[in-house]
């Protein structure tokens, strides 16, 4: 009994490496490790059964159980949209001005219309919502169209001069460059530019000033502030869609703009149009 | 066992150890150990701690749900998550400093393995016996009743002891009292129940099955141990000097045996199945119950007790000298572990500072940079900040927020006409603040001009700041 332990006298096979006279032993591994590793090899083969395991000329194997990540995917699409289902429905009756009185309405319509603006909105007006030269900067006060949230559902909903929407918000700057001498031209530009408080040539907008009552102000108005139901811009403020250098300004005289905008009512739910309707509306500017 | 001519086998099969019964200090000190530490496991989240009524009032709660961790009177937000790495650079340095003094000292007390083998192997010996029964019963080839019987009641009380390991393992994350009377209805969530049954199975695993087999082919600590023990380090050793030649018999002048009698009561006792006689091993994890051991058996011999002992290497080198070993506390205060010792206070202090200091008021502020700037009809710059306001109190409370730079600075907020926002009770809200500075203003015309951010309790006036910057139009 009181016999010393043989594991002192065990020899082990070495690796048969070695580096600078340093061998490595080749232990056995413990049984269970071994088991582990069996069991893993005999799971493998069912799992590449039950699942879509082995790559073919146009798709890997199917496997038994059905199961695809697209699939996947979309139940839990299906099931994020009927969770969702209620507070839409909610959103769709909600009036539009009430929106932002309901805080948890308010907080699912703007982060909602979020993700429908980065999706949707984004490739024009940045996903920043700061746009571009041609596309409206939303974050300011200034609105061609309206600020309130009727006018900005409308706008979504609708679109500018687009050609499918009926209803599309629509109006036409004429290209004054066949209709004014290139004189007059000068002139207005340096009378539109004066509004904005920039110094020009006072001659020049003193004869601007005439030019520009008898051909801008029925759309722009006589001060030049414009006019939002023809979605004439405002002449007097800091913000210019198209830019509010000499150039720029001589250009839109000459060969007007069109700036064209979607219809959404046919891609988005009205609710994800409410949605990205509210969220527009109070990332600063909102009315 | 196998021979050495032979093609080495895929696997080696393991040799059960049969740890037998033992009295003695270390053992005593072992049992308080576990009481102790089981203790605090079962039943610290029984614990009560009042916090009002929208707080949650178990003392020690990870409230996954909600990202709070409640210890006691400290409350932790997820972004306050450096007092847990705090926390756990204190254990490492605090496994530093008794693995240089103590060596495995952790391995052989209080590491949960340890104790929960131990556990194990207590009621394992309360049903089959002590060790030679224990051997005896492995042996016998019959299954025949009492076999079954026993080994029925021991794996049933061991799955009992894992239930109860995982039961009170998710009573950690969710109200207790109210989890225990869900779980006994049945109508508890059913992660609670999956939990319960994955450490169960683990628990009994790692704790009454695969023992010490964790220790040694698991766990990657006693590789990391060996860099950090010295020869002052106090470990389990063998009075090889003393001891040797063992053997058995009457010792007489000319028989030159040494007080070794080789009766393997330290093999026996040894939880991990080695011999402590051939030396420090990987598998010691220093659980001390051979010292236990054979202190018994040299008492009862009349030899000095400690031929197996605490002592550090410098030791054998001086009794082999035949001088007397150093002092105990020589060994343990030395440069080294008085380094770990202040390393560990000061990161203790410096936690406990931090927590004192820190304000009930959080506020993190991120300036938006797309757009940097917007520039507003009348020409004027606003600027837009993300403020997020942490209430870290019981009541709602009411933040003005504001801003102290350039005199010519305003501040708005979306969503609302005042300067003033209520953040509810323990909750955090995310405002988005404007700053505007008008046209031709310093602030406006240059590209970036800092300023400070100020949220101030307006019921009782705490406030803190934030710093940050103004971009201008400027280039």
């Amino acid at each position: 009994m009181s016999k010393k332990p043989v594991k002192k006298g065990h020899q082990v096979e070495t690796t048969g490496h070695s580096w600078d006279g340093i061998e490595e032993y080749n232990n056995p591994l413990p049984r269970w490790w071994v088991y582990v590793f069996y069991a893993c090899i005999v799971w493998a083969i069912g799992y590449s059964i039950a699942y879509p395991a082995w790559p073919g000329v146009k798709s890997a194997t199917a496997g038994m159980l059905g199961f695809s990540t697209r699939g996947d995917v979309q139940k839990d699409i299906d099931v994020a949209a009927a969770k969702l289902a209620p507070i839409n429905a909610k959103l769709e009756a909600a009036e539009l001005t009430a929106i932002s009185g309901d805080p948890e309405l308010n907080g699912y319509a703007v982060s909602a219309g979020s993700a429908v603006f980065k999706t949707w909105c984004a490739q024009c007006h940045g996903s920043g919502a700061a746009g571009a030269v041609g596309y409206p900067n939303l974050l300011d006060n200034d609105w061609l169209w309206g600020g309130d949230i009727e006018a900005i559902y409308t706008t979504i909903n609708h679109g500018i001069r687009n050609e499918e929407d009926d209803d599309a918000r629509y109006s036409e700057m004429p290209a004054f460059g066949e209709m004014l001498e290139g004189e007059e031209i000068e002139q207005v530009v340096n009378f539109v530019m004066s509004l904005s408080g920039d110094a020009m040539d006072a001659s020049k907008v003193a004869a601007g000033a005439v030019v520009f009552e008898d051909n801008c102000s029925s759309c722009h108005m006589e001060d030049g502030t414009g006019d939002r139901d023809q979605g004439a811009p405002n002449l007097t403020d800091a913000i210019w869609l198209y830019g509010g250098d000499y150039a720029a300004v001589t250009e839109t005289v000459t060969n007007s703009r069109y700036g064209v905008m979607p219809n959404w009512n046919t891609r988005l739910t009205d609710a994800q149009i409410r949605a990205v309707a509210t969220y527009v509306h109070q990332l600063g500017g909102g009315e | 066992m196998s021979t050495t001519d032979q093609e080495p086998g895929l696997y080696a099969a393991r040799e059960p150890v049969f740890p037998k019964k033992v009295y003695g200090k270390f053992r005593n000190l072992k049992w308080f150990l576990m009481a102790f530490t089981l203790g605090i496991y079962y039943l610290t989240p029984l614990i009560r701690w009042d916090r009002g009524p929208s707080l949650p009032d178990q003392a020690v709660l990870l409230d996954l749900a909600n990202r709070r961790f409640f210890f006691f009177m400290i409350e932790i937000w997820p972004h306050e998550f450096y007092f847990i790495a705090g926390l756990l650079i204190m254990a490492g340095l605090g496994l530093f400093l008794f693995t240089s003094a103590l060596g495995r000292v952790w391995c052989g007390y209080a590491c949960p393995q340890t104790v929960w083998t131990d556990l194990f192997i207590l009621v394992e010996r309360w049903i089959e016996g002590d060790r030679n029964a224990r051997v005896r019963l492995h042996n016998q080839k019959k299954w025949d009743l009492r076999k079954v019987r026993l080994r029925l009641i021991k794996y049933t009380s061991w799955i009992v002891i894992g239930a109860a390991t995982g039961g009170a393992w998710v009573f950690y994350f969710t109200d207790a009292p109210t989890l225990m009377v869900d779980l006994i209805h049945g109508t508890a969530h059913p992660v609670a129940y999956t939990t319960i049954a994955v450490m169960t199975a683990t628990t009994v695993f790692f704790g009454a099955i695969a023992r010490e087999q964790i220790c040694i082919y698991a766990c990657p600590w006693p590789r990391i141990q060996a860099a950090m023990m010295d020869e002052d380090t106090l470990t389990v050793g063998y009075r090889e000097w003393r001891g040797e030649p063992r053997g058995k018999g009457k010792r007489t002048n000319d028989t030159e045996l040494g007080d070794c009698i080789d009766c393997m009561a330290c093999v026996n006792v040894c939880p991990v199945g080695i011999d402590i006689r051939d030396g420090q091993q990987l598998e010691c994890i220093t659980c001390a119950l051979c010292i236990d051991a054979c202190d018994d058996i040299m008492t009862k011999v009349g030899k000095p007790r400690g031929l197996i002992d605490y002592m550090a290497q410098s030791d054998e080198v001086n009794e082999r000298a035949g001088k007397p070993p150093r002092n105990v506390w020589k060994h343990i205060l030395r440069p080294r572990t008085i380094m770990y010792t202040t390393l560990w206070s000061l990161v203790g202090v410096g936690l406990v500072v931090a927590l004192f200091i820190r304000s009930d008021i959080d506020l993190t502020v991120a300036p938006v940079r797309n757009p940097t700037f917007v520039t507003l009809s009348d020409g004027t710059i606003r600027n837009t900040y993300e403020v997020r306001l942490r209430n870290k109190h019981g009541d709602d409370r009411p933040f003005r927020i504001s801003v102290k730079g350039d005199s010519s600075l305003r501040v708005q907020l979306e969503g609302t006409p005042y300067e003033t926002v209520t953040v509810a009770a323990d909750e955090m809200q995310l405002q988005r603040v404007y700053v505007l500075a008008p046209k031709g203003s310093v602030p406006a015309e240059s590209p970036a001009t800092e300023f400070r951010f100020w949220v101030e309790d307006v019921s009782n006036g705490d406030r803190v700041y934030k710093d940050t910057v103004f971009n201008g139009r400027g280039k």
